[in-house]
């Protein structure tokens, strides 16, 4: 496909998702208390789209992996989070 | 157009479900065995959810004219009991016999613990003992680079294991390339949040080529759409591919890797 059908394709939903970061930030922050490791990884993984980078969808999702080595002791809860604590 | 769901837990799913699938076009559903959204408290649990899998549930999708397939272990988030996962292994050889299960799967990681490991290494000892397909999971959002890397070394490092007998299920950007490296096939589960969009899936098989690939929706108790694979091929069209590019895809793929099995017979 063309870029220009890219764009006819799937502009609209690829805005409508923008913004709904935008508003998520905004209720983050208009929120009382802390960061926590989901939302810096998540500021973190913004930057990955920022400039002319490639693969901006794997190194999102590299940055909110796990990227230690070694198998844990003991899987104490079932659930992800989305995110690993740095 | 005709399809393969290689991937669904349909004793989750409602009749409806199976009429909608065959109404767009679904040949044969494949059921690995999995999480049933809690820990179930025996062996005996396994013994009743292998005789579902086998003799039940093929009799519910015959009714919408739905060949069904499944597959056998104990999954990831009950093997931290590694005596229970021992028991449940000792279980599946009884079952390996019956005329519709193509191999041992889902098994894998979840938190990537030394028993998770621990478990999937015994499992992947009983494919090979039995020369059984094997069909893995791998681990959810942050886990999964790490788990994929974990279970790629274990299948790698056992010679009896043969790659292209083995399909790494829910690869997304950044663990799909490894897994085809390795020789292996990989499966893209299509979810509305946590895996990968029609459109994502579609990226990658732009990207990475449609060999050794395939798409499932595993749609099960969760928050899942049991037609994600035939809307991805509507998408797929509107990406402009053509109908034997998305047939190979969606049905000439998964076929190819799951007769494999002696026991995969499609329909006339």
């Amino acid at each position: 496909m063309t870029r220009q059908q890219i764009l006819d394709l799937y502009f609209l939903d690829a805005r409508h998702q923008l913004i709904e970061i935008a508003a998520f930030l905004d209720r983050v922050e208009r929120a009382e208390g802390k960061d926590d490791f989901r939302i810096k990884s998540f500021r973190a993984a913004l930057a990955k789209l920022d400039g002319k980078k490639k693969n901006r969808a794997k190194n999102v999702l590299l940055t909110l992996s796990d990227l230690t080595t070694a198998p844990i002791a003991k899987a104490t809860a079932k659930g992800a989070t989305g995110a690993y604590p740095k | 157009m005709k399809y393969i769901e290689p991937h669904a837990h349909m004793v989750s799913r409602t009749t409806d479900d199976y009429e909608r699938m065959a109404l767009a076009g679904c040949e044969a559903v494949c059921e690995p065995a999995f999480w049933a959204g809690f820990d179930r408290s025996s062996v005996n649990g396994f013994n009743d959810y292998f005789s579902q899998l086998t003799e039940h549930e093929p009799k519910r999708a015959a009714k919408f004219g739905l060949k069904h397939f499944c597959w056998l272990c104990i999954n990831s988030k009950e093997a931290e009991d590694v005596k229970l996962a021992e028991e449940v292994i000792a279980l599946i050889p009884k079952f390996l016999g019956r005329e519709n299960v193509l191999g041992i799967g889902e098994i894998g990681l979840n938190k990537n613990s030394r028993n998770e490991l621990r478990v999937l290494e015994m499992q992947v000892e009983l494919a090979a003992k039995f020369n059984q397909l094997i069909l893995v999971h791998t681990p959810h959002l942050e886990d999964k680079l790490k788990g994929t890397r974990l279970i790629l070394d274990v299948l790698k490092n056992d010679k009896r294991i043969q790659p292209g007998r083995v399909i790494i299920d829910h690869v997304e950007e950044h663990t799909v390339e490894m897994v085809l490296d390795c020789g292996m096939w990989a499966g893209m589960t299509l979810y509305p949040q946590t895996k990968c969009t029609p459109a994502r899936a579609i990226d990658i098989l732009e990207t990475y080529g449609r060999e050794n690939i395939w798409m499932n929706s595993a749609c099960d108790w969760g928050v899942s759409d049991p037609l994600a694979v035939p809307k991805t091929a509507l998408e797929m069209r509107k990406r402009g591919h053509g109908g034997s590019a998305i047939e190979k895809i969606i049905f000439q793929n998964p076929k190819k890797f799951l007769k494999q099995s002696k026991n995969f017979k499609l329909g006339s």
